[in-house]
């Protein structure tokens, strides 16, 4: 059985996305890179993050990942701010009630997403 | 063996998803992660049953309208479907009576010709002739009233509303659209505690709605909170006021932003009023119409007062805004009032 499978499917990212979401935008050291962003639309983004991050189906490509926070580099977005997303996440799988080995293994792939982000 | 009808065309499935039966035809369909989750290739189903799969993550207001993710969607019986910007019904109607609710503000009851479906909430398209139409929502409430109403904001400069406060008669003959939106009353869950967050004509669809739940017998709370920026008087708070008192599950409460609230209002803008009377939003659904710099901040916050996503309802631009921004949608322009009114948050820039 693979992550995506093991931690529930789309049936755990539907229950995670709310939380997660909620906990970005109450973070005080990244939430100001999402005000003024629209919140339906920033809800789907999340979405497919964390379906990519929990090893499901996505059509991420570095490339994307590249475009899609460029405009957030000139605005200072660096390790600290990414380690702050990696952290919620983990924190709302804890909350979840996800096993730790497999939130590792999601931290694990979101990592992999980070020179991307932050362009390097 | 299930059949897909699509543009007056129909074939075979094959076991495969709609998506793919139509890419296979040679239509153009929106789509990127195939996964269901981008939900790029949001489709509309006419009649036939969607599989659940097909719907699966989508918002109480899109499964209800017979949204549906297309690359998703493997149909077990014939399945009409259509695209979310399929061209509009056209129709005529008969302008039964205007009135002033405000200053700036007009009441235009409609009778359309032929039988009109809507859901409170929805709204329509007024054409002033072929090339220029708006849209306003519908503050009617269907098998309540033998009418369409519609609230219409002077827009300085603005050619519809000018047309409807100057030249618009009772007797009139009108062509209109018919009613699309995803912000109306979801009859599902008749328990739920709902909150409708208006500003300005805004009010004319979250009126529609309170009414709408009010009549099906609703039996969780309705509360209603209208902003305006000055203190002119909210238009229809003596209604809405009187209907506040006939129904014990319904409260209506007028706020101002600008101006020192006079008798009956408070000061603020309706979402912070609103979490102030109730600071926790689990299990609520929300409806926001109006300026777009409320709607936006009052979904932030009442999501963070605790409303899942999924339950809070301020489109008519769903599909559109759904969208992860990198994905590129043609379509929904057809959707998107340009609107000489405020209602539905997120129309860029207001229509001439």
């Amino acid at each position: 059985m693979g992550l995506y499978e093991e931690i529930g499917g789309a049936a755990a990212v539907n229950a995670a996305v709310d939380i997660f979401y909620r906990k970005v935008l109450k973070d005080e050291r990244i939430n100001a890179f999402f005000s003024g962003v629209d919140m339906a639309r920033q809800a789907a983004k999340q979405k497919a993050f964390l379906t990519m991050a929990f090893g499901g189906p996505n059509a991420y490509t570095g490339l994307d990942m590249r475009k899609g926070h460029a405009h957030l580099i000139s605005k200072g977005l660096n390790d600290t701010h990414f380690d702050a997303v990696i952290e919620n996440m983990a924190a709302t799988l804890k909350e979840l009630k996800v096993p730790e080995h497999l939130i590792g293994q999601v931290a694990a792939i979101a990592e992999g997403t980070r020179k991307d982000v932050l362009s390097r | 063996m299930a059949c897909i009808h699509y543009e007056g065309r129909a074939f075979e499935s094959k076991g495969n998803s709609v998506l793919d039966c139509l890419l296979e035809q040679g239509y153009s369909v929106p789509n990127a992660c195939r996964a269901g989750v981008c939900q790029s290739c949001l489709m509309l189903a006419r009649s036939g049953d969607v599989p659940a799969r097909a719907q699966a993550g989508l918002s109480a207001a899109m499964r209800i309208r017979n949204l549906f993710l297309a690359c998703q969607c493997f149909p077990e019986q014939d399945l009409d479907v259509a695209s979310t910007d399929a061209a509009l019904v056209i129709g005529a109607a008969r302008v039964r009576s205007i009135a002033r609710l405000a200053e700036d503000i007009a009441q235009v009851r409609l009778e359309p010709s032929n039988p009109f479906n809507y859901r409170a909430g929805q709204f329509l398209r007024l054409y002033l002739d072929g090339q220029t139409g708006r849209n306003y929502s519908l503050a009617s409430v269907p098998g309540l009233d033998d009418f369409l109403e519609l609230h219409v904001r002077r827009v300085a400069g603005g050619r519809v509303s000018g047309w409807v406060f100057d030249t618009l008669e009772p007797g009139d003959t009108v062509t209109i659209s018919e009613a699309s939106g995803n912000c109306y009353y979801a009859t599902d869950r008749p328990e739920q505690d709902l909150l409708l967050l208006a500003t300005g004509t805004g009010l004319a669809p979250l009126m529609g709605i309170a009414r709408e739940a009010l009549h099906n017998g609703h039996s969780g709370q309705i509360r209603l909170y209208h902003g305006n920026r000055t203190g002119h008087g909210a238009y229809l708070a003596g209604a809405l006021r009187a209907l506040a008192a006939n129904h014990s599950r319904f409260t209506y409460q007028a706020c101002v932003s600008e101006a020192l609230p006079g008798p009956g209002e408070v000061h603020g803008r309706p979402p912070e009023v609103a979490l102030r009377d109730i600071p926790d939003l689990t299990n609520w659904r929300v409806y926001l119409c109006g300026s777009p710099r409320m709607v936006e901040a009052g979904r932030i916050a009442v999501f963070l007062a605790g409303a899942a996503s999924a339950e809070i309802f301020a489109d008519p631009f769903l599909p559109y805004y759904a969208l992860p921004l990198h994905i590129g949608h043609p379509g929904n322009a057809a959707s998107v009032p340009d609107s000489d009114h405020d209602p539905q948050g997120g129309a860029p820039s207001p229509g001439k």
